[in-house]
């Protein structure tokens, strides 16, 4: 790792980006990329909000007893961590099954094509 | 978060032994990172620890500089004073991070290499893109160093019992001598070892705490709270203690909510921590863990806090030395008496040093990096001569903070953490998010996004009751408080999107769009990364 340059784009000129960028496989990997962390990330955000707007304009509702001493704004609030660590583990198990193997299949193809980039092995 | 010190009364527990715990966390520390500094060679291993830690590693790493003083006695206290809304905050910073998971870490990960500017300047003009990267990660280092030294000097008042302003003055200086000699010799190797063992003590006493809280209440989490309830009044199991004054101070907290949410994906401490791993998998493991860890932490976090409010309760609080963040600390005391106060103690220095030193590594790193090598030297500087200007960079970075931390003693500075997290939200993520996931999105988008976030969060802060015309202002006597929150995020961050959109559809010049392709091929598939280096 000599190379300490900084700008790393114009390093590689041999592969041909725009060719990859179109083609088939590269835009099923964007396009499954998008279409999942898209929504979800709206998802949460909403639910997110959805919550602070609620503790903070609705303080009836949340403290509403449920059971014993715990209140909807406490089950909400768990919530919030429970739907966080979820997310998280769906996440994962998407992009190991969904987005790797066609990452590491598209990277191989342009490692291999004869366009020796840089960062050969 | 961190409420100014209190200058009287007694400290609790033994402050000599306080100060031995501490002494040994620093001896261990040093040796560690000693020997991690054996492979600083290149730049790679100065700033990105040859990309060499595991995902799991840097998760930990992760959560060490991101559970600042801040969350653990800021929040802790904030649940045992003002109960259901300490509890709020956590939330934000936990749900923060899929923002990074899911938008930021993995992209980042492929495309750069040492510095958030790397990604922002990758297929935009690179010189005045990486200065106004390195602006802004300037400023977000800057505001959250110095709340983070102001924070030392206040913790001291408590835990050491040194109560007059010269001997806070000294242990600011100690901490950060101790942090220059960290980095300088360490590097990013160093750094990261460092918030590994400090996450691991941090998670490992809340954790202890935790079970001792909850065998105290049967393992009832129904009961303690109503302990909780009991001593704090029914008001602390929820929301609305601490803003339930008016429609200005909920707005308020929307703007705050919407700070730390957005904040965290563009603090670039945060965002440096994704090199030094070897590939965007490992990033992904790395934010994983993290989350686990900080979210984990933040569930103890709720158990102390209302620990402490019916355990000790709000008025005992209130009055100890350090105010609201002496919270964890009494709990401490109560439950495990002089030794469990002394670790805890010791953990909160070890957190104050961590994080200190994951923001000058940071902050120098950029200088080097974006400002000298590619801007001065426009990308010609000799090879080797850049890690020497970080290095110097960290000592004068070290400086400036240690004379920050004690001239803003006294004050309350608990707005700059807040300000750090606004000007992340408004000034960075806009920009992340457009290059990543916005093929036109041009340099001027860019610049506009970057110092207008940045520009309108700082000027909103100093129209702000914050600096002026409230009890709790910074000047008291004068009003030119214009902006009615102490929050910039609810404008700022909308600013950020908007003037990236604006400046975006308004430039004429299109980038070169195979650099735009070779990016959104190497986002994605991690082709012609940066690699660990091998020694």
């Amino acid at each position: 790792m000599s190379n300490d340059a900084p700008g790393s784009a114009t390093n590689d000129r041999v592969t041909d980006f725009e060719k990859a960028e179109a083609s088939e496989p590269f835009q099923r990997l964007k396009k499954r990329h998008r279409s999942f962390v898209f929504p979800l990330g709206i998802a949460f955000l909403v639910w997110y909000f959805a919550y602070v707007l609620l503790a903070d304009y609705a303080h009836e509702f949340m403290a509403t007893p449920v059971f014993g001493n715990v209140n909807v704004g406490l089950l909400f609030g768990l919530g919030q961590f429970v739907t966080t660590f979820a997310i998280t583990t769906w996440y994962v198990s998407f992009a190991n099954r969904r987005l790797d193997p066609l990452a590491d299949e598209i990277r191989s193809d342009l490692t291999s094509t004869g366009h020796a980039s840089r960062s050969v092995r | 978060m961190f409420a100014a010190a209190a200058t009287e009364t007694t400290s609790v527990g033994e402050p000599l032994l306080n100060i031995g715990i501490f002494a040994a966390f620093v001896a261990i520390t040093l040796v560690v990172v000693l020997r991690a500094s054996r492979n600083n060679k290149t730049a790679a291993d100065y700033y990105a620890a040859g990309r060499s830690f595991t995902g799991p590693q840097n998760g930990t790493a992760i959560a060490g500089d991101y559970l600042s003083a801040a969350s653990f006695l800021g929040i802790c206290g904030a649940i045992a004073v003002n109960g259901y809304d300490g509890f709020l905050y956590s939330i934000g910073f936990l749900v923060a991070w899929l923002v990074a998971l899911l938008f930021v870490a993995e992209l980042m990960r492929n495309t750069g290499k040492f510095t958030m500017a790397d990604v922002l300047s990758f297929r935009l003009k690179q010189r005045p893109v990486r200065l106004a990267a390195a602006t802004t990660t300037l400023a977000v280092c800057f505001f959250y160093l110095l709340a983070q030294m102001a924070g030392a000097g206040g913790l001291v008042s408590l835990l050491l019992g040194i109560d007059q302003a010269v001997g806070q003055s000294i242990v600011v200086a100690v901490v950060g001598a101790l942090m220059i000699l960290y980095v300088l010799v360490g590097g990013m190797k160093g750094t990261t070892w460092v918030q590994i063992i400090k996450a691991a003590l941090l998670i490992a006493g809340a954790f202890i705490m935790t079970v001792w809280v909850l065998a105290i209440y049967g393992f009832n989490l129904s009961t303690l709270l109503g302990a909780a309830a009991e001593t704090g009044g029914e008001a602390v199991l929820s929301p609305g203690l601490q803003y339930d004054l008016t429609d200005l101070s909920r707005l308020d907290f929307v703007s705050l909510a919407l700070a730390l949410v957005l904040g965290t994906a563009g603090l670039p401490h945060v965002l440096m921590r994704f090199y030094t791993v070897p590939t965007a998998r490992e990033a992904r493991r790395s934010v994983v863990w993290a989350i686990w860890l900080i979210g984990v932490f933040y569930l103890f976090t709720l158990v102390l806090g209302y620990g402490a409010g019916a355990l000790i309760g709000k008025d005992t609080i209130l009055a100890a030395p350090g105010g609201v963040n002496s919270a964890a600390p009494l709990l401490a005391f109560e439950l495990g008496g002089p030794l469990l106060l002394g670790l805890i103690s010791a953990v909160a220095f070890a957190t104050i040093l961590a994080v200190v030193a994951g923001l000058t590594i940071t902050a120098a790193t950029s200088f080097a990096h974006d400002v000298y090598a590619s801007v001065i030297k426009k990308g010609k500087a000799e090879p080797g001569t850049e890690v020497r200007v970080a290095r110097i960079t960290v000592v004068v970075i070290g400086i400036v903070a240690i004379i920050g931390g004690i001239g803003v003693q006294g004050q309350n500075v608990a707005f700059l953490v807040a300000l750090a997290f606004a000007v992340a939200a408004s000034a960075n993520l806009p920009t992340i998010l457009y290059s990543l996931y916005w093929k036109r999105f041009s340099t001027r988008g860019a610049l506009w996004s970057m110092y207008g976030g940045l520009g309108s969060a700082v000027l909103l802060i100093v129209f702000s009751p914050v600096v002026s015309g409230a009890e709790t202002s910074i000047f008291k006597d004068v009003d030119f408080a214009l902006y009615p929150l102490s929050n910039p995020g609810i404008v700022s961050i909308p600013l950020g999107f908007l003037l990236g959109f604006l400046g975006t559809v308004t430039s004429r010049t299109l980038e070169n769009p195979a650099v735009a392709a070779e990016m959104d091929v190497r986002s994605l598939t991690g082709y012609g990364a940066e690699e660990a280096t091998k020694h």
